[in-house]
Parts: C-alpha cells; structure tokens; sequence
C-alpha cells in the first residue's frame, strides 16, 4: 500500500528540520545550557510549542475538526504506568545530556552534515534494538 | 516595521549611507536613496532568515509541526522511526517487539527524510550552522572545560568534528549516548516530541512522568558525569 500524500509529510518534515536547525534545538550546546537552567531558550521552545499544542488541541475538540480525510482527529492514551516512563524517561535523560540530540534533530544534523551524528543514529537503533529484546524482563 | 533578531548595531546595518550620497543632490537621488531603502529592507528581511532563530518563533512552528501531523491523521513521536528502522532491517524474525506492520509508518520515515532535507536547507542556505548565541556564563564555563568551540562553532567540534572521529574516546561517547537514547526512549515510549510535545499537550500524565525523567536523568548527567567527561578535552 503506497503512503497516502507523501510530499505533504515530507515538507512537514522539511519544515520540521529547517526549525529545529536554526533555533539551536539541534545544538548540543543547547542543550548543556538547557540542563544548566542558564537560558530560557530551549524551555520557551519547548513551552511555546507545548502552550500551542494544548491551544490547537482544545480547538480540535471544540470545533471537532477532521483530518485531511474526512476522519476524526484521535489521539490515543497513553498506557498507564510509572516505572516505565520513569526508568526509561530518565535513561533517555542521561543519553540526551551526553550524545546533546534526541531523535527529531539527529536527523536534522545528518542532513546538515554532522557526520558523527551517524554514529549516535545506528547507536540510537542499536539500544532500540536492544530494548526490543529485554523488554519483557523490564518492569512496566 | 522589520527588525533582526539581533542587535541592529552589529549587523553591519551602521554603514546606511553609502558611497552614493554624493549623487544626493544629484539627478539619481531618488533613484539611488529607493535603492537604498530596498536594499536595508532586504537585509532586514534576510537577517530574519540567517540570525538564529528565537524560541517564540520555533516554538509555535514546532507546534504547527504537530498540528500538521494531526491534520494528516497522524500523531507527533521522532523516536518511533527507530523501531520501525529496526524492523525494516529484519529485527521482527526474531523479536516479538519488531514483527509489526512496519509499512503503516512509512509516513513516520518520510518526516524524517524531510528534516533531514530541512536540516541541509538550512545548514546550506539559511546560514544554520552559525555560533549559538549562548549564555556568556555557560560559553566561558565550556571553555574553560576544554570545548573550546562554544564561541565558534554550532556543534562542539571537539565531539563533531569529522577529525574527532580518529579519537576513541569520542567515539565511545557518541555510540554510549546514542545507545542510551534509543534504549531509554523505546522504554519510556516516547522522546521530546511524543513526550514533552505532543503527550504534554494531549494532557497525558505518563508523558509528565517521562518528561520528569528526562530532567532526572539530564541534570545527573549534566551536573555529575559530563565534568568529568570533558575533562577528556583539556589540552
């Protein structure tokens, strides 16, 4: 089944990816100051996005606004828990300050030409890998 | 009514009245000041595109990102793509958490083209790759940790920089990061994006949980290890 409307996607990761790049999120150094409380920066970015996020959300509900196909707009809730988000929200935590990307601008950055970047990529598949298969092990 | 992100004053902007004054009472002179308005309108107008970008611009546009998602019948999480990488590379024969139908996030693959696509665009053309405009505090506290690069550069060229690549040690680093990260998100279910973005704003309390994790893990990290961690770049 071929993907529905790829090019619009595609220029919502473009556009995506030019934002992430030119407001420093992609920046390692921003993200060291982010963890350091010296700049309001990266908590406005996220904060904005999140502020908008709630806004566009309650509109969607109120106006109950459809996809580009007709459907309802439905987000699913997440699965309860504690340990999970915790553990593994903390264990991200920790990779984020060092390897200073999460997923979203890593990929920005190997377009942009940070080569070593394509290390922390595969690494970042390996240790998905990896969780894949002690996952049933981990408490949840 | 256009203004740079930065301060005008270091913009080059002073230089306002060119070699041309001389034809001031001259015959161009309206041609030549019109030019000159056209000209100071378009540096301004282009500095909003190569300064670096504030956070209440790319806040709003990360939302817009989401919003977009939303309207294709799709939901907002970077970190998802890696699992189904994972299964695309024949993960799912042998791992329960792999074998799923990876084609329905076909989608998911092509955002991440894009911001790849997005990210030379703006590396190449929109001068992306430019100094962060960091806290001096910070830029002089890296410094004296050895990044020398805080000043200069967009990325600590001290950790990627190809040239970086023949140290071991950096290499260690990025591949233990990575791998963190990819472990740490799967587990958690979500990164930034699915997270602190889009699960925050859909009021999901796991993604609370998650996001107070990410700053337990983060601010150990950053306050505990990476002194230590840097040190490594002291010449």
């Amino acid at each position: 089944m071929p993907v529905k409307r790829p090019l619009y996607f595609l220029l919502v990761g473009v556009f995506f990816g030019i934002v992430l790049l030119k407001s420093g999120a992609a920046s390692w150094f921003r993200i060291y100051e982010m963890f350091h409380f010296a700049s309001f920066h990266m908590f406005g970015i996220i904060g904005s996005a999140l502020a908008f996020g709630l806004l566009f959300n309650q509109l969607i509900k109120r106006f109950n606004v459809k996809d580009l196909d007709g459907n309802p707009i439905t987000q699913t809730d997440k699965n309860p828990g504690i340990a999970r988000y915790l553990i593994g929200g903390t264990v991200f935590g920790i990779g984020w300050a060092i390897a200073g990307a999460c997923p979203g601008p890593m990929f920005a950055l190997m377009g942009a030409g940070y080569w070593p970047v394509i290390l922390v990529f595969a690494s970042t598949m390996l240790g998905t890998y990896v969780y894949g298969v002690v996952r049933d092990r981990l408490p949840h | 009514m256009f203004i740079s992100w930065k301060d005008k004053s270091a913009h080059g902007l002073s230089s306002y009245p060119l070699e041309s004054d001389k034809n001031y009472f001259g015959s161009g002179a309206l041609l030549s000041s019109l030019t000159q308005i056209v000209r100071t309108r378009t540096d301004e107008i282009m500095s909003l595109i190569t300064d670096p970008w504030p956070w209440y611009v790319a806040g709003p546009a990360i939302a817009i990102v989401l919003a977009g998602l939303l309207l294709g019948g799709k939901t907002f999480g970077m970190s998802s793509n890696m699992r189904t990488l994972c299964a695309i590379c024949g993960a799912g024969n042998n791992t329960e958490f792999f074998n799923f139908e990876w084609r329905k996030q076909i989608w998911n693959l092509i955002v991440i083209g894009g911001a790849m696509l997005g990210g030379l665009i703006a590396q190449n053309f929109m001068n992306g790759g430019e100094a962060v405009p960091l806290n001096p505090e910070i830029l002089s506290q890296l410094q004296a940790s050895g990044v020398e690069s805080a000043a200069t550069h967009y990325m600590p060229t001290e950790i990627f920089a190809s040239k970086s690549m023949e140290d071991p040690y950096v290499i260690m680093l990025l591949i233990l990061g990575g791998f963190l990260v990819g472990f740490g998100t799967r587990y958690a279910g979500g990164c930034t994006s699915g997270h602190a973005i889009s699960g925050l704003a859909n009021l999901q309390l796991p993604s609370l949980i998650a996001v107070i994790g990410f700053f337990i893990g983060g601010l150990f990290t950053t306050y505990f290890v990476l002194p230590t961690i840097l040190s490594h770049f002291i010449a």
